[in-house]
């Protein structure tokens, strides 16, 4: 069976050969921060499942303190001239390679789940999905590989150079996920949520409208996730007040309610995947630079959601 | 109540702008030992309690590694942008005279919105799509309607493809059947008694999708009319 085994150590062996890489690349004054980075991220990636958790921590704690010191660096890039005549040459040819993970993937989510060799599936039923990805992304890097007659020596080379441009904020989004377990564990939502209900006005139906969407925004942003706010606001405000006591709509205050906790995924860092990795992918000088470009869709649409979930909540 | 520490943590520590990996290792670490505040707290129960957290954190690291697969695709993307995907990409949007960086935007907020209400979320994302595609498609565009694009206004565009794409995603999914936050809803609703037919939920996603597709889009075409203020300087 195919599971998620095999993606950890083909993201493993990359990088390993990404830390092999930094380590012999003089161009780049903090190498060595680079190395001991994805050579830790490349065990984790190999050994983590057999790793005492305690280890497993140390090794995230080890990486927070190379990023937090600022140990990482980049190396210069292969100085490059030909890029324009090579797109001349490729023509729209070069976008073959570019579609097929996406088209393997979605192939291979809506076929692979029921295919069974020898009575084993033979994918991972809960992680189709993921596998999919990952056959789609090493078939179209050999699709490339040999379309450019490259060496894959060239393929890891401008992946590492892509790699240490986005550099630690690549670990952000699966480190925010470690530290929402921990926020779970220490029942920090339900904290939340009782302050909520002690000190907001929820005297009225919209009173209790205006707490509950805003609230999971604004709960949403601190964890930076809405699925994580929604159960606990919900429970707080939505189910006893809105619907139990006001009478609202469960489907239409739920529905909506999750929406307004998206208007506050798109505000805060705490969204790394969608916030801050993008900034660093796209080279922008301010961290924050993507938050700033949706801020004011996601108030706008914030202020609309809750002036849609009064006035459709309590009509239907 | 001593736990929100942790969240206090994560607060003060991207208000004064610490690298957010540290933040995220120091603020669990605070959650944990917080927790423990009662009276009668001794070093040792500390020492153990900052264990069991690290063994906490640890574990769901770990659990969570699934998260950074997306980067195996980093080699392909360098190769393709080594071949010039980013250059063809802008020859495509140059050789439309009516291309402009809102209308571009707005095409692909309808493509992305349009698709995620498929189902098909895994057709856009910031590595595969916004770098070596729409964001240079939109700069191009930009170029045009201003030659002399000043460095903040090229990064406003880049940023505001990242958040087009965001945008298109988050008010596109829901309104898909059996996408996981339409599935966690009709969960926890049926686990406190209420029953709701995902379908009841995705038809209430399409509202706040209409007017997220009005609200951004509006944005997008008025950039248009940015660049061409700032041109015309």
């Amino acid at each position: 069976m195919i599971g998620l085994g095999v993606l950890y150590v083909l993201a493993g062996l990359l990088f390993a050969i990404f830390a092999v890489g930094s380590a012999t690349d003089r161009t780049n004054p903090r190498r060595w921060g680079n190395t001991i980075f994805w050579g830790l991220f490349s065990l984790s990636f190999l050994a983590g499942s057999w790793l005492p958790d305690v280890v497993n921590g140390l090794i995230l704690v080890a990486m927070a303190l190379v990023a937090g010191f600022n140990l990482m660096g980049k190396g210069e890039p292969v100085p490059q001239t030909d890029r324009a005549e090579r797109a001349a040459r490729w023509g729209n040819r070069l976008f073959i390679p570019a579609l097929i993970p996406p088209i393997v993937t979605l192939t291979g989510t809506l076929t692979l789940k029921g295919v069974e060799i020898g009575g084993q599936p033979l994918v991972d039923p809960k992680q189709v999905t993921l596998v999919s990805l990952g056959a789609g992304i090493v078939l179209a890097t050999a699709v490339a590989l040999v379309m450019f007659r490259a060496s894959p020596a060239v393929a890891v080379r401008e992946g590492r150079r892509l790699m240490d441009s986005v550099s630690w904020a690549g670990l952000l989004p699966q480190a925010l996920a470690a530290l929402g377990a921990v926020f779970a564990a220490a029942q920090v939502g339900d904290v939340i949520g009782g302050l909520a209900t002690t000190w907001l006005p929820l005297n009225g139906p919209l009173a209790a409208v205006i707490a509950y969407s805003l609230g999971m925004a604004l709960f949403t942003a601190i964890m930076g996730n809405a699925f994580a706010a929604f159960p606990v606001m919900t429970a707080a405000i939505a189910l006893p007040l809105i619907i139990g006591k006001f009478g609202g709509d469960p489907a239409i205050v739920c529905a909506i309610g999750m929406l307004s906790g998206f208007c506050g995924t798109l505000l805060t860092p705490m969204a790394a995947n969608f916030n801050i990795v993008p900034a660093a992918l796209l080279e922008l000088p301010d961290r924050n630079g993507v938050i700033k470009a949706q801020a004011p869709t996601a108030l706008l649409l914030l202020l609309a959601n809750t002036v849609l979930m009064y006035a459709l909540a309590y009509r239907f | 109540m001593w736990v929100l520490l942790g969240v206090a943590v994560v607060v003060v520590g991207f208000a004064i702008r610490l690298n957010p990996l540290l933040i995220v290792v120091l603020a669990a670490l605070v959650t944990g030992l917080a927790a423990l505040i009662a009276p009668g707290l001794t070093p040792a129960v500390l020492l153990a309690g900052a264990i069991d957290t690290l063994a906490v954190l640890g574990k769901a690291f770990k659990d969570n590694r699934y998260i950074s697969i997306t980067w195996l695709i980093l080699p392909l993307i360098g190769l393709l942008e080594r071949e010039g995907l980013q250059e063809r990409a802008k020859t495509l949007i140059q050789k439309l005279r009516s291309a402009t960086t809102g209308r571009l935007l707005l095409i692909y907020l309808v493509v992305r919105q349009g698709t995620s209400a498929l189902g098909l979320t895994s057709l856009g994302g910031h590595p595969q799509m916004v770098r070596p595609l729409i964001a240079p498609m939109a700069e191009a565009a930009a170029e045009t309607q201003d030659p002399d694009l000043s460095d903040a206004s090229r990064n406003k565009v880049k940023a505001l493809a990242a958040a087009t794409d965001n945008v298109g995603l988050f008010f596109g999914e829901d309104i898909f059947i059996a996408i996981a936050s339409i599935l966690l809803i009709k969960g926890f609703l049926e686990a406190n008694g209420i029953i709701v037919q995902p379908l009841e939920l995705s038809v209430w996603a399409i509202p706040t999708a209409i007017l997220a597709l009005l609200i951004h889009g509006t944005r997008l075409l008025l950039l248009d009319r940015a660049l061409k203020r700032e041109a015309g300087r």
